[in-house]
């Protein structure tokens, strides 16, 4: 038997445990609609602003620093279990390649990318 | 006796079968005993008794809790995306008892020690953020969406150096089954050998489940309810159990890195069980977290996100090559 078809069988047992509790409770639990009730909460006030707007630049900013940094954690992963069969050469090769995110990672800090104002 | 039941069990379907009820059995009893754990600890950290009143010093609140969550009404508001709307909390919830799978309680009591089992849990863990994410825009209240956005600014800065402290573990073990990474332990836990990397993987645990001093997300005085403000009822009540679940997986991933798992410090088991062990240095973790949460004050926005890219990542590397070269040489 396949290693993952537990994880499948869990994800569906979750789902299923899930939904079950809100289909209980949408039964159970009274309904009555109003139109101001099915505003958006916004401290007993009116919406005034929509929620669709713009927002800092910066949020865009900390999720390419996280892609490239991510993806240096998916290299050393397997680099890290294969350690002792890669002898000097894997070590080498790693910590160059770490080196050259390092010198990213100074770059982007003197450049003032990680100041949040 | 653990050992006979789980030679009972086999290895097949049955195994698996009894293993996710168990677990999920076990997953919703945590999580309502953690909800009390949590306002007992407050109440005592702030000279108050807590929850009285409901059952012997109040242990049956949160089940009480519970049954006024189920008869609560759904509420979906008018501008809200529907469909999106009502699938985040199931997907909120999905993901977090996978890491249920590979944990170990025991040395025998790991539904499926799998050679992925650490990779599996960052994996799926990874998951719950996408969940607050569509949750919070779906919403669409301009405080559900600044939470999610700052949910997801959060745990993708905390990932790094928790993925990275988490490597030089398995620069030791060279493996990423839970099975050897805690046998490894056996004389000496890793938080000795590796005390950097367990005080980074404990701090960034803390922001990846957005608690307290990390709570940003949800920071009740400026957001209200962060992500899940719209939510009410049991779709609220999933996301609160996913979180508490949370908190329970990232204590356990913790326990069994750093802390010897099921075994006994320095080889010596006490005549206890594993899984009294493991369970004794989770909660023990848990109830840190809580502590966490009643004695430090919320941190700022440009110091959670500086503190990770200055401090923790940083650090983390330099943990890691100082690992590297160490093991290289010995």
């Amino acid at each position: 038997m396949n290693e993952y078809i537990s994880v499948l069988i869990m994800l569906f047992l979750a789902a299923a445990t899930a939904a079950g509790m809100i289909v209980a409770t949408s039964l159970i639990g009274p309904k009555i609609e109003f139109a101001d009730k099915m505003e958006p909460f916004e401290c007993g006030e009116s919406q005034i602003v929509s929620s669709k707007r713009r927002f800092s630049v910066k949020f865009y900013l900390v999720a390419l620093f996280f892609v490239i940094f991510d993806i240096e954690a998916v290299f050393v992963y397997p680099w890290a279990v294969l350690f002792k069969d890669l002898g000097w050469f894997g070590f080498v090769e790693m910590m160059i390649f770490i080196a050259i995110l390092t010198i990213g990672l100074i770059y982007v800090w003197r450049r003032g990318a990680l100041e949040w104002e | 006796m653990t050992e006979t039941v789980v030679a009972a069990a086999g290895s097949g379907w049955l195994r698996i079968i009894i293993g996710l009820i168990v677990v999920l059995l076990f997953s919703q009893l945590n999580a309502l005993f953690l909800v009390w754990l949590e306002r007992k600890v407050a109440g005592h950290i702030q000279l108050r008794p807590g929850p009285m009143e409901v059952g012997p010093h109040g242990i049956l609140q949160t089940i009480a809790d519970g049954i006024k969550l189920v008869g609560k009404e759904l509420i979906t508001p008018r501008s809200a995306d529907r469909i999106l709307f009502v699938i985040a909390p199931v997907l909120v919830f999905m993901p977090v008892l996978v890491a249920f799978l590979v944990l170990p309680f025991d040395q025998h009591l790991i539904i499926r020690d799998m050679n992925v089992g650490l990779l599996l849990i960052f994996a799926f863990s990874t998951f719950s953020v996408l969940a607050i994410l569509l949750g919070g825009w779906a919403s669409n209240n301009k405080y559900a969406l600044l939470g999610a956005i700052r949910s997801v600014a959060q745990n993708v800065a905390y990932e790094i150096p928790l993925l990275l402290s988490v490597m030089s573990v398995v620069l030791m073990t060279h493996s990423f089954r839970f099975s050897e990474i805690v046998a490894a332990q056996h004389r000496f836990w890793f938080i000795f050998l590796q005390p950097v990397a367990g005080l980074i993987f404990f701090i960034a645990a803390t922001a990846e489940t957005n608690r307290a001093p990390f709570d940003i997300p949800e920071a009740e005085s400026e957001l209200i309810a962060g992500f899940h403000t719209e939510y009410s009822g049991m779709r609220f009540g999933l996301f609160f159990l996913a979180e508490y679940t949370n908190m329970f997986i990232v204590s356990a991933v913790a326990a069994s890195l750093f802390f010897g798992g099921w075994q006994g410090p320095f080889g010596f088991s006490l005549g206890l069980p594993g899984l009294v062990w493991f369970l004794i240095k989770v909660y023990i973790l848990l109830f840190v977290l809580m502590w966490f949460r009643w004695t430090f004050p919320r941190v700022r926005f440009d110091q959670l996100m500086n503190f990770s890219w200055k401090v923790m990542i940083p650090l983390s590397l330099a943990n890691l090559l100082v690992t590297a070269v160490v093991v290289k040489l010995i």
